[in-house]
C-alpha cells in the first residue's frame, strides 16, 4: 500500500494542477489589487473626498465617541440575546403547530397561519410604537412599563413570524419517506417530530436562521424610538454635537464586528457536524 | 501513441480514499459495440470504476482513454467528455421535480442545444422505445421503479452516446421488474452500442456480455468470454465469489 510511486505521467498531471492552482491565485491577488486601487483612486480623486473623510472618518472623533457607542451596543447585544432565545422558542411552536396534522389542531394551524400573516405583514416601527407606548397607556397594574421590555416584546411578535417560517419550509424539506421510517419504528407523531424531522430540519436552515438574527441584531436599535439608548442612539447624539458622522460609523463596525465572528462560527460547527450535505467527489 | 483500437482503454488506474485502494492498477479493454459486465464482491470497485470512467472521481494514477482521447488528462473539458457517455444509475436518480419527459430533454435542451421541439420529439421516440410513452407527462414518483429505471435508460441514450455505463441497474428492483430492463439492455446492445455494465445479475452477463471481468480488491482477476469466467473459471477466487452469488439468489 505504502509501495505506490506515482508514475511519470500522474507526477506530470500532479504539476500541472499545481501550476493551475498557482496560476488562479495569482489572477485572483492581482486582479484583487487592482480593482482595490481604482476604489482607492477613484474615491480619493473625488472633489468632495477631504470634505467626506472629515465628516464620516475622523480617527479622533471616532475613538472619542467609541465608549458611549460601545455603551449602547451592550444594549443592544443583551436586547439581542434575551429575544433570540425568545424568538427561537415561539417560531418553533408556530411552526409545529403550522405543520401538525390532524382535525382536532386545525384551530392551532389557523391560528399559526393568521399570526405569521398579521406579524409578517405589519411593519416593526408600528408594533414598537403600538407595544411601547399603546400599552403602558392603557395604565393597567401589574404590567411592566419600562421602554426596553415592550420593544424587547415587539421584536419577539414581529421575528417569530419570520423565524416560523423558516423553520417551517425546514421541517417540510424532510423527506416523508423518514417519516414513514420513524413512524415504522413505532415512534409517535411527537417523537418522529423530535427525533427524527426536527434535527434534520434545524440543520438545514441554519444559515436562513442565522440570517434573521443577523437582522435582529440591527432592528434591536429601533427600539431607541421610545427612548432608550443603544448604539445608534447613542450614536445620534454624539453626532448632534458637531454634525460629525463618525459615530454613526464606530456604531456601524461594531455592528460588522459583532456579526462576522457569529456567521464564521456557524459555519464552522456546522461543517464539522457535517450539516451540510455529504460532499460527492469533485462534481 | 498508437491508433486506438479499442472505444474504451484502461490502463495501470489507481483510486485511493486515503489508505483504502479501491482501484489498484487497473487495466481493461472495451472494444466498440461490445458488452463487458465487471463482477465481484461489493467494494471490490465496479462501481468506482465507472465513477472514474464519467469523470465522477479523479484517478490517482494511469490512463483512460476514450475513443484514442487521454480523458484523464487535467485539460480535457470534463462536461465534453461526459457528455458523450451515458451512465445509468442504481437508485436512478431521476430529478424528482421534472416530468419524465423534461428529464429526457434537459440535457438535449440545456448541454446540446437541440431546439425543444425537435427535443421533445426525440425523447418521445425515446419513451416509445422503452415503452413508456403514456407517462411522458408523470412525475418519477408516480412510476414504478422498473418504470423509473427504463425513463432514467431513456434519459442517457437520448443524447446518443459514445458508452453507457450501467452501474447496478437492476439492484433497486423487484424481481418482476428486473426482467423488463435487462430486456432493453439486451435490445441496445443488439444495436451496437457499447456497454460497461456492473453488475449482480449473471444470468443477464452470461446471456449478454462479450466478456466478463472479475474484480478483486481493484484489480482484475480474471477476464474473459462468460463462458470461460463464469462457468470455468480458473481462479479460486472467482469460483468462491460464483459459489456465493448462486447459493444466495439461485441465478
Amino acid at each position: 500500500m505504502t509501495t505506490w510511486q506515482p508514475s511519470e505521467l500522474q507526477r506530470e498531471r500532479i504539476a500541472y494542477r499545481r501550476r493551475q492552482a498557482r496560476r488562479s491565485t495569482v489572477i485572483a491577488l492581482v486582479s484583487s489589487v487592482i480593482l482595490l486601487a481604482l476604489v482607492v483612486v477613484g474615491i480619493g480623486s473625488t472633489p468632495g473626498w477631504p470634505r467626506v473623510r472629515a465628516t464620516f472618518f475622523d480617527v479622533h472623533r471616532g475613538w472619542e465617541a467609541l465608549p458611549v457607542v460601545a455603551e449602547g451596543l451592550w444594549l443592544n447585544v443583551r436586547v439581542m440575546l434575551v429575544c433570540a432565545v425568545l424568538i427561537v422558542v415561539f417560531g418553533l411552536t408556530l411552526a409545529i403547530m403550522r405543520t401538525s396534522r390532524g382535525p382536532i389542531f386545525f384551530p392551532l394551524r389557523v391560528f399559526a397561519a393568521a399570526y405569521t400573516d398579521v406579524f409578517r405583514g405589519l411593519p416593526l416601527l408600528l408594533v414598537i410604537f403600538l407595544l411601547g407606548f399603546g400599552v403602558p397607556a392603557l395604565q393597567l397594574r401589574g404590567l411592566p412599563n419600562q421602554a426596553v421590555i415592550w420593544g424587547g416584546a415587539a421584536l419577539v411578535l414581529t421575528y417569530s413570524s419570520y423565524v416560523a417560517e423558516v423553520f417551517r419550509a425546514g421541517i417540510e424539506s424532510v423527506h416523508p419517506s423518514q417519516r414513514a421510517a420513524a413512524r415504522s419504528l413505532g415512534l409517535s407523531y411527537r417523537q418522529t417530530l423530535r427525533f427524527v424531522v426536527l434535527p434534520q430540519a434545524v440543520r438545514r436552515v441554519l444559515p436562513p436562521l442565522l440570517n434573521d438574527f443577523v437582522s435582529l441584531q440591527k432592528d434591536s436599535g429601533l427600539i431607541a424610538v421610545l427612548g432608550v439608548i443603544d448604539a445608534i442612539r447613542a450614536a445620534q447624539l454624539e453626532t448632534a454635537e458637531d454634525f460629525n458622522f463618525t459615530p454613526y460609523v464606530v456604531a456601524g463596525l461594531l455592528f460588522v464586528a459583532l456579526t462576522i465572528p457569529l456567521t464564521r462560527l456557524t459555519d464552522y460547527v456546522a461543517r464539522r457536524q457535517g450539516w451540510y450535505g455529504g460532499g460527492g467527489g469533485p462534481v | 501513441m498508437s491508433l486506438p483500437k479499442n472505444l474504451l482503454s484502461l490502463r495501470g488506474v489507481r483510486k485511493a480514499y486515503g489508505d483504502n485502494v479501491v482501484l489498484d492498477g487497473m487495466d481493461l479493454e472495451v472494444a466498440a459495440g461490445e458488452c463487458v459486465v465487471l463482477i465481484g464482491a461489493s467494494g471490490s470497485g465496479k462501481s468506482t470504476l465507472l465513477r472514474c470512467v464519467n469523470l465522477l472521481e479523479t484517478v490517482d494514477d494511469g490512463v483512460i482513454e476514450l475513443a484514442g482521447a487521454d480523458i484523464t488528462d487535467p485539460r480535457v473539458d470534463a462536461d465534453k467528455v461526459r457528455s458523450g457517455i451515458g451512465i445509468v444509475f442504481q437508485a436512478y436518480n431521476l430529478f424528482p421535480h421534472l416530468t419524465v419527459l423534461d428529464n429526457i430533454t434537459l440535457a438535449p435542451i440545456r448541454v446540446h442545444r437541440v431546439p425543444r421541439d425537435a427535443a421533445r420529439a426525440r425523447a418521445m421516440e425515446m419513451l416509445e422505445r422503452v415503452g413508456l410513452a403514456d407517462k411522458a407527462a408523470a412525475k418519477p414518483d408516480e412510476l414504478s421503479g422498473g418504470q423509473q429505471q427504463r425513463a432514467a435508460i431513456a434519459r442517457a441514450m437520448v443524447n446518443s452516446p459514445q458508452l453507457m455505463l450501467l452501474d447496478e441497474v437492476t439492484s433497486a428492483l423487484d424481481p418482476e421488474l428486473v426482467g423488463e430492463v435487462l430486456d432493453l439492455l439486451r435490445e441496445l446492445k443488439s444495436e451496437g452500442m457499447t456497454m460497461l455494465v456492473c453488475t449482480h445479475e449473471m444470468a443477464f452477463a452470461r446471456d449478454v456480455a462479450d466478456q466478463v471481468c472479475f474484480l478483486h480488491h481493484g484489480r482484475p482477476l480474471e477476464i474473459g468470454p462468460p463462458a470461460q469466467v463464469l462457468d470455468a473459471p480458473r481462479e479460486a477466487r472467482t469460483q468462491e465469489f460464483l459459489r456465493r452469488v448462486s447459493g444466495t439468489t439461485g441465478r
